[in-house]
């Protein structure tokens, strides 16, 4: 087990490494980051003082491992625009961005997991295919799409619910379910392909044949041993909705990271962008680590193969 | 009746109703994008100021406005049909270059071997642990918007999907007698990826193709819809309704409209992606 944690380790570091140096490419595709970081109107004088005082202007691998310094020692840049550590700005934001991403999970789980084991269980029927139904529509309507239909249905035209919000949990319900729909579809997915697979094994036969209703092989043994790629999926889902949000806080005028993203990118504030981009990207690698260490946990087998 | 017709009835019938449902509203959305510059009744950027945000069948100096009008004034018809033709063309370049690049990697990756195998799937996973859809608003940002850059960021941040695909099948198909037989009888690498080996993974890379096409057109729609994909005066479904979207109290058509058009656009692409996969993966028939 130590091992399989120790490799699993260094690859996710890697990983990060990578993801920084991608970062770092993007950021001086341009040609000259500086451009990136001043007003539009700012005067040559300006650009190139702030050229040499930012560093760019030496080689592009002094530049590179300085920006590796600075990273490792916390330090994200200060915020052009508005003159403090861009670092506190995103991390400010971070909790509203949490709340939002927590809501969708829940509508994401409660909703899919059971809709999947019904989809796996009740194959042929009429609740399949409309739950079928409902999963590829959840999939196919853009975040931003069912954002504004449920302003337009809940917010303005009922008026039960605020049409944008700053944290309380009437404003956090609209945001959550068009934030969730599409992991919704996913969790649906893969629960119900998983217990599909189990379904067809062994046990649950030797299990039927000693008379156990479906039912309670389902719940008694099949849910268990189906879990386990529900659970990876659980993992990547949560960075995946971190990144959604920059679409659904966009469009609820939600006060977290995402909208925070777009607005720095208006501003050009690109450092406050750099640290969102690298902050969402390091808890996509730390979820997948955590969902295989949880995987190892679970199941004996996968330490042992490895 | 010719055997032919009769065959070709057979097979048909075994085409699920919905299948054959989504593929009409596809072939629809499609005829419709291309033939947009024939069949939009007036200048998709032609503005009205007197017009401005009008409901559906509106009428004004003889021309009637079937689905209203924008905050401009101008034809939310004739915006809805151009802007069919700009989400399809993104979606499916970006597929092209997605494919090309990732389908090319993979097949390297897993007929080398060695140092570049390892190299290049590293990168994918790499790649695949920055959230695609903000990888593309930074690239984009960085680089500012157009079409053709949203393309290539596009195309350039979603290649690591087909790479795995590809390499996975490569390493199955590398080994096979009539791989074998074409290296022995002094075929080079080029070749036999591109006459031996593409041919015989083409089927998953296929399946992999249409799920991101589905993808490709959501993710245009947000960028546009965030401002950092097609700019004005031209427009695509999501940056029309980014429009919208600030109107919604009063002009509930602007969004309404090419939204539907996304959405069923999208649907039958998801629709028809889950029946080919069904198709060309018999394993996955029985689930």
């Amino acid at each position: 087990m130590l091992r399989y944690a120790v490799e699993r380790l260094i690859q996710a570091i890697i990983a990060i490494f990578g993801v920084l140096t991608i970062v770092f490419v993007v950021m001086h595709l341009s040609g000259d980051p500086t451009l990136l970081l001043v007003p539009q109107d700012a005067s040559a004088e300006m650009i190139a003082q702030l050229r040499s005082q930012l560093g760019f202007d030496r080689p592009i691998w002094v530049q590179y491992l300085e920006y590796l310094g600075g990273l490792a020692h916390f330090d994200f840049g200060i915020s052009v625009v508005q003159r403090v550590p861009a670092f506190d700005i995103v991390v400010s934001r971070l909790p509203y961005t949490t709340m939002l991403a927590a809501g969708a999970l829940v509508v994401a789980i409660g909703m899919g997991i059971p809709a999947g084991i019904v989809m796996a269980t009740r194959r042929g029927g009429w609740l399949e295919r409309l739950l079928t139904a409902i999963v590829v529509t959840g999939q196919s309507v853009p975040t931003f799409l069912s954002g504004i239909v449920l302003i337009f249905v809940f917010g303005v035209t009922l008026r039960w619910l605020p049409t944008s919000g700053s944290g309380d949990f009437a404003s956090l319900i609209m945001p959550s379910i068009a934030l969730g729909a599409i992991s919704m579809s996913t969790f649906a997915r893969m629960t119900r392909i998983s217990i599909i697979d189990e379904l067809g094994k062994d046990y649950v036969r030797a299990g039927r044949a000693r008379g156990l209703s479906l039912g309670s092989v389902v719940f008694r043994h099949v849910l268990r041993n189906a879990a386990i790629p529900v659970i990876t999926i659980a993992a990547l889902e949560i960075g995946n909705l971190l990144a959604g949000a920059v679409i659904v806080e966009t469009v609820f005028a939600w006060p977290g990271i995402g909208q925070l993203a777009i607005q720095s990118i208006q501003s050009r504030d690109f450092l406050v962008v750099q640290v969102i981009v690298l902050l969402i990207s390091f808890v996509y690698v730390l979820t997948s680590v955590i969902a295989d260490f949880v995987y190892a946990l679970v199941d004996p087998r996968i330490r042992l193969v490895r | 009746m010719s055997t032919a017709v009769l065959a070709l009835r057979q097979r048909l019938r075994r085409v699920p109703l919905s299948v054959i449902v989504v593929s009409i509203i596809f072939l629809v959305i499609v005829l419709l994008a291309i033939f947009a510059p024939w069949v939009a009744p007036a200048d998709p950027n032609r503005q009205n100021l007197l017009g401005r945000l009008k409901p559906p069948g509106f009428e004004m100096r003889g021309i009637t406005y079937w689905l209203g009008t924008d905050d401009l004034g101008r034809d939310l018809l004739s915006r809805t049909l151009y802007g069919a033709g700009v989400s399809l063309s993104v979606a499916v370049l970006s597929v092209v270059v997605s494919s090309l690049v990732g389908v090319t990697l993979g097949m390297i990756a897993g007929w080398f071997r060695g140092k570049i195998e390892i190299l290049i799937m590293r990168l994918v996973d790499i790649m695949m642990s920055i959230p695609a859809i903000l990888l593309a608003v930074l690239t984009v940002a960085v680089l500012g918007p157009g079409f053709l850059k949203l393309v290539l960021v596009l195309g350039l941040t979603r290649w690591p999907r087909y790479t795995r695909v590809a390499y996975a099948q490569t390493l199955q198909v590398a080994n096979l007698p009539f791989i074998k037989a074409s290296e022995l009888a002094g075929a080079g690498a080029a070749r036999i990826l591109f006459h031996h080996i593409l041919p015989n993974i083409a089927g998953p890379v296929l399946i992999v193709a249409t799920a991101e096409f589905g993808l490709m057109i959501l993710m245009e729609a947000g960028l546009s819809f965030l401002g950092l994909g097609i700019q004005p005066p031209a427009s695509s479904w999501g940056s029309i309704m980014s429009v919208g979207r600030q109107y919604i109290e009063r002009a509930w058509w602007i969004v309404a409209f090419p939204g539907v058009c996304l959405f069923l656009l999208v649907f039958s692409v998801n629709v028809l992606g889950d029946w080919l996969r069904d198709q060309l993966d018999p394993r996955s028939r029985s689930r």
